[in-house]
């Protein structure tokens, strides 16, 4: 529970500082920011509940065999869009998703495809997406964003192939 | 940031609805409240840092020179303007609940889709700190480093195919808080 601590020291620190920054910028100013940063609080917090409790439900219909076995054997093409597919259905936070990457490459698994996976899943993993992404950002930015990012996880592949394993 | 319902918001209600039900059908009503409790005390735990993500975007937001981030970040920012998104990405410090409100308010003072994207991808690609408290970890760092390695270009790339896109998809200055 360090790591927690220290992350929220590191947050309420920045928080501290930009504010520090505002507040010597005037009163008004701070205020100003105050508020509005407390009234996208207001806004957000219904989004975020929806995510999180939504994405609990999600993630219970998709259990992480099915997920695991996605991953599977296929070593061309066919089995990087699976594992680009698998990275984006994983759900569950970090922990999940690189522990399936692990199996997947001690399983047989193949370098480019377990890649493909994992830069998936940092891209588009639904979970996150649908519990700080869409909350946070312009509705219109996330899915823009997630469009483009599509041929990414294959391009990382394709990486993989060409300068080989680690 | 946004209006509290738009049609994101509404299709995500819909698959929730969907999955609670498949739960219930599944593990019946006990199934449910055992989500629903488990997740109603995970969102109690990050309710805090959702603040402190507003907040931090709300004064990042104010206390940024416009015209600079306009310039720097802005859509005619070329190459050098996704390089500093990029950078800005990798560093920046914390989880998805910093990472997406100062990405938020660098769009709102002047970053286009471009920069942001690169900014976004940079921070989940080759952004230390899922890196370290994860991913080294449970894949071992060779694997880690190499698939980093592997990634450093992706965000530039990203970030250059979404303006590619935008100026093509949306040819007039679009409003700002619109849905999908």
């Amino acid at each position: 529970m360090s790591a927690a601590l220290f992350i929220d020291i590191l947050l309420w620190g920045s928080v501290f500082g930009v504010g520090l920054i505002a507040f010597r910028r005037g009163p008004p100013v701070f205020k100003a920011s105050l508020r509005e940063g407390s009234m996208d609080f207001i806004n957000i917090v219904p989004r975020i509940a929806l995510g999180v409790i939504g994405s609990g439900y999600i993630a219970a219909i998709i259990p992480q065999e099915v997920i695991t076995g996605w991953l599977g054997p296929d070593s061309g093409w066919l089995g990087v869009a699976t594992a680009v597919v698998a990275g984006a259905a994983t759900p569950g936070g970090p922990v999940i998703g690189f522990s399936i990457g692990t199996v997947a490459l001690k399983s047989g698994g193949g370098v480019p495809q377990v890649v493909a996976y994992v830069v998936a899943w940092a891209l588009f993993a639904f979970q996150r997406v649908i519990l700080w992404e869409i909350p946070f950002m312009p509705a219109r930015f996330v899915w823009f964003r997630c469009a483009v990012s599509v041929p990414f996880p294959f391009v990382a592949a394709a990486i993989a192939m060409v300068i080989g394993k680690p | 940031m946004r209006k509290p319902i738009g049609w994101s918001t509404i299709i995500i209600a819909a698959l929730v609805a969907v999955s609670a039900g498949l739960v219930w059908r599944r593990d019946g009503t006990d199934g449910v409240l055992d989500i629903l409790t488990h997740d109603l005390s995970l969102f109690g735990g990050i309710l805090p840092r959702v603040l402190a993500g507003c907040l931090l975007g709300a004064f990042i937001s104010e206390i940024l020179p416009h015209e600079k981030v306009s310039r720097s970040l802005g859509p005619k920012s070329g190459l050098k303007g996704l390089l500093i998104g990029t950078a800005f990405g990798a560093i920046l410090p914390g989880g998805p609940f910093t990472a997406y409100p100062v990405a938020s308010a660098l769009l709102a003072v002047g970053a286009d889709f471009g920069a942001t994207i690169a900014m976004v991808v940079s921070w989940t690609l080759i952004g230390y700190g899922r890196a370290v408290a994860w991913e080294i970890p449970i894949m071992g760092t060779d694997f880690t480093l190499w698939r980093i390695l592997i990634s450093l270009p992706l965000p530039v790339l990203a970030g250059a195919l979404g303006r590619f896109v935008y100026v093509r998809v949306y040819p007039t200055p679009a409003a700002k808080d619109d849905e999908i």
